[in-house]
């Protein structure tokens, strides 16, 4: 589900495999239930994958990382880089045969500007001064100060104004529950914690959708899952790293499903609190880097499938500075930072010690990832071998949340990060936000990072935009207020009958339109 | 007997309102909150955007105030809107309760079919290899886990043979088959998690009709019958079941919470879209009208049940009486 995130689904050039008529339904299993079918609430991802396939934004992402237009068949940016014009498509209805026009578009996003909507996405446009309907097929967005990751945050889905304008708790709505967009799916149905249908959108604006109907079946238990893929009962599931490298050797499997793999856009990470007495050293925290063996975790915790990863960017964006690599696995340098730091094991029991005080950390993770509880204990042992005391310690979610990153009471913290494909991080590594509640947990504070983080969301030229990226990589791999861990693969299984699908870092349903299945491998026929 | 009736009735609702402030209580009392486990590290949503989120469901406002609010609305039978997905609580809760009744029903169908014979021919039989058999089998089922049982149930007859079902209740595709065969799919749908529920659950009610049965069967009406000359199916089937079965009809009232409870556990399984996942994952995402809503009305059909198995009680046995003699 995770795969249609941000992802709105754009032609593979050149894919001359064209249907005629929509046939068969792909039916994909979800642990959770849809919450909200309404973009500009939707913040869990069963939701949000939904939501990409019936709505559609003014931009989206194609499979090569790049923004391309979607509802917009163009957009400039003034000189200033404080207005956004956006040129529409033409004749894009929506389900209920209504036009779409640049009233929609105004609409959707006064609508998530306004408080009172309670839209949990209101932050990312506050710096927005104006909308102007300047035609029904241009739009104008005016800035009070540049804001280089509105193109993507543009993207969201629009929604109807013909049908929200008059109701006042949208939320409560019953399109929440039976949406109406634009998109290459219509809603179908909606049985609560059962399943989610969808059917082809005959009218849809690019192509019409070679599948004609999508299913989100849903199946808490993961194992239940693997059963139904392999039988039939439904026709892509996530495995798991365990089930991808030694449940799909049966013969049911080999003969039924296809594996693929993609680099997940999300990182595991070791975040040392800069304020503990220990961790403030920087030597201390270079040394911990370099203790960590990332292949060895990458191997054990993930069975190999996984990527290591220095940085907070999507690792295959052109963001991602992969020039920077200072922490290769090296525990005599471990030890020698460390003793330069003043810790060395003065009295011969395996634990480097100072002044009396032994070096022991605690980490902490949160309960219910069996993968982060795995690697604790890996990375526990790896620093033991270089005379690292670690301690590990589970703590339910709610808890976590709020004794541990509210009220910053931690030495280490073991967590993962979502990253959005826009490099702005602000909200995680910009000082401003170290108060209580912000994403800074670690309290991490550089100045010179704070200006590039300011300068890299007023710039919109992407060649100048790399640049400040690239230089904030490096320069918070030389502070170390991490140990960046890994990236992680997806790894989806699904039917063989599709035919169509292509790997890419945005996930395998960027041309879900284009997927197929033969006539005589069609299994549901009506 | 209509003034106990009536008094009893009336004293439910007090004990609703206590057990209702604890609940309400321990809720807020275990740390983290509704925000930040939705929003918990979601880099995209703002301090100003949480903000809103408490002002907009009220949990910015002094806990008692809340529970106030709360009690309020609950008058007016109003269980107000999840913070989850903005349902009205009664519409989630009534949209999950048909799946866990039609499990719970026909499960407690077959426990008693089963069960009972189980016991009472235990007790006839008592300490034979029979009795022994039977002892071992209710307790295997008993001591069990039922997720374990669940999952080799799935493989063996779901995936392996492919007779009956691997999960769920009725597939996407239902609406698309004829009416007969929706029905024959339902049925097939609940074959393995009724024999689950209830191979699991026959141990109580088997063990306590045999023990209710001996007893019975030990009493001096039971000699005097005998000396009477009257055939021992008589004495068996028509004067020891029957008093045997009075202790049973208490167990009865007290299924009446069981009826709407199911196991977290079960229907994650099984994909059984029933109260228990409803009310764990309420739990868990911190959805506290939910969580009240489903905790209050299980409160208050326990309080029930246990009231109408005590008049059930009163009827069936004439010596048992709840007022003073006229």
């Amino acid at each position: 589900m995770i795969f249609f995130l941000s992802v709105f689904i754009l032609p593979s050039a050149g894919n001359s495999l064209q249907q005629d008529i929509s046939r068969d339904a792909y039916v994909d299993a979800s642990i959770g239930d849809a919450r909200v079918l309404i973009p500009v609430y939707a913040d869990d991802s069963v939701s949000g994958g939904i939501c990409g396939l019936i709505y559609n934004g003014l931009t989206k992402v194609d499979k090569d990382l790049n923004i391309a237009g979607d509802l917009a068949e163009r957009w400039d940016v003034s000189d200033d880089g404080l207005v956004i014009t956006f040129y529409l498509r033409k004749g894009v209805k929506w389900h209920d045969g209504e036009p779409f026009t640049s009233k929609d578009v105004k609409f959707t996003f006064e609508t998530i500007k306004d408080p009172a909507t309670g839209s949990p996405y209101i932050s990312g446009f506050s710096d927005i001064r104006s909308i102007r309907a300047i035609d029904p097929y241009t739009v104008q967005f005016e800035y009070s100060a540049p804001y280089a990751p509105a193109l993507l945050k543009l993207g969201m889905g629009i929604i109807p104004e013909h049908i929200f304008a008059d109701i006042k708790d949208i939320r409560r709505s019953e399109y929440a529950r039976a949406p109406v967009g634009t998109g290459p799916y219509m809603f179908s149905e909606w049985e609560s914690e059962k399943f989610i249908i969808l059917k082809a959108n005959p009218e849809y604006f690019m192509r019409v959708p070679g599948i004609k109907r999508y299913v989100c079946k849903i199946l808490p238990d993961q194992s239940v899952q693997y059963l139904e893929l392999v039988s039939g009962e439904i026709d892509s599931m996530t495995l798991t790293p365990y089930q991808y490298k030694y449940r799909s050797d049966i013969k049911e499997f080999r003969e039924r499903i296809n594996k693929y793999r993609y680099l997940a856009p999300s990182y595991t990470y070791l975040g040392y609190n800069m304020k503990d007495p220990v961790l403030s050293d920087l030597r201390v925290r270079r040394a911990l880097s370099r203790a960590v063996n990332k292949k060895e975790i990458i191997d054990a915790a993930l069975l190999g499938l996984g990527e290591p990863c220095t940085g907070h960017f999507w690792k295959d964006s052109v963001y991602y500075n992969h020039e920077v690599d200072l922490y290769g696995y090296d525990p005599g340098e471990a030890v020698r930072l460390l003793a330069q730091a003043g810790w060395k094991d003065t009295d011969g029991d395996g634990v480097l010690d100072k002044d009396g005080l032994v070096l022991s950390l605690k980490i902490v993770t949160n309960q219910g990832n069996k993968v982060r509880e795995d690697v604790a204990t890996i990375v526990q042992r790896q620093w033991a071998d270089i005379g690292v005391k670690a301690e590990i310690q589970v703590v339910a979610w709610a808890s976590f949340i709020d004794q541990i990153i509210d009220k910053k009471k931690f030495q280490v913290i073991l967590l993962a990060w979502m990253l959005p494909l826009d490099p702005d991080c602000y909200s995680v590594w910009h000082s401003d936000s170290i108060r209580e509640g912000g994403l800074n947990a670690v309290s991490y504070s550089n100045p010179a990072v704070d200006l590039l983080i300011e300068k890299g969301r007023r710039e919109f030229d992407i060649e100048k935009r790399k640049e400040v990226y690239h230089e904030i990589h490096r320069l918070i791999a030389e502070d170390a207020p991490y140990t960046f861990l890994y990236f992680s693969y997806r790894t989806p299984g699904i039917n063989k009958r599709f035919r169509g699908i292509e790997e890419s870092p945005v996930g395998l349903y960027h041309n879900f339109i284009d997927w197929h299945v033969p006539r005589d491998e069609v299994r549901y026929d009506f | 007997m209509k003034r106990y009736i009536l008094k009893r009735l009336l004293l439910i609702i007090p004990m609703l309102v206590g057990i209702s402030f604890i609940l309400f209580a321990v809720m807020h009392l275990a740390p983290g909150d509704p925000t930040s486990i939705r929003y918990g590290l979601n880099p995209e949503i703002s301090q100003g955007a949480r903000d809103n989120f408490n002002k907009m469901y009220g949990l910015d406002k002094p806990v008692l105030i809340q529970y106030f609010e709360w009690m309020e609305r609950f008058i007016l039978l109003d269980f107000g809107n999840s913070f989850v997905d903005d349902r009205k609580v009664i519409s989630k809760i009534m949209s999950r309760l048909p799946a866990t009744l039609l499990l719970q029903v026909c499960s407690l169908v077959v426990i008693f079919c089963v069960a009972l014979p189980i016991g009472i021919t235990s007790a006839v039989k008592k300490d034979t290899v029979f009795d022994k058999a039977m002892t071992v089998f209710v307790f295997i089922g008993y001591a069990m886990p039922t997720f374990w049982l669940a999952m080799i149930l799935i493989f063996f007859f779901g995936f392996k043979l492919g007779w009956l079902p691997i999960s769920g209740m009725m597939p996407w595709y239902a609406q698309y088959l004829p009416a007969a065969e929706r029905i024959t799919d339902l049925l097939r749908h609940l074959v393995l998690p009724v024999f689950a529920t209830a191979f699991t659950g026959l141990a109580a009610l088997s063990r306590y009709s045999r023990s209710s049965m001996i007893d019975s069967m030990r009493s001096q009406y039971i000699i005097t019958a005998r000396a009477k000359g009257l055939s021992e199916r008589r004495v068996i089937m028509v004067h020891a079941l029957r008093n045997a079965l009075l202790p049973v009809i208490t167990i009865v009232g007290l299924t009446l919470p069981a009826l709407i409870s199911g196991s977290f556990i079960f229907e994650t399984i099984f994909a059984w879209p029933g109260m228990g996942r409803l009310g764990y994952e309420a739990i868990m995402s911190y959805d506290y009208p939910v969580v009240m809503g489903v905790a209050v009305i299980s409160t208050f059909l326990t309080l029930l049940g246990i009231l109408l198995s005590d008049i059930a009680y009163a009827f069936a046995d004439p010596r048992i009486r709840y007022e003073g003699r006229k």
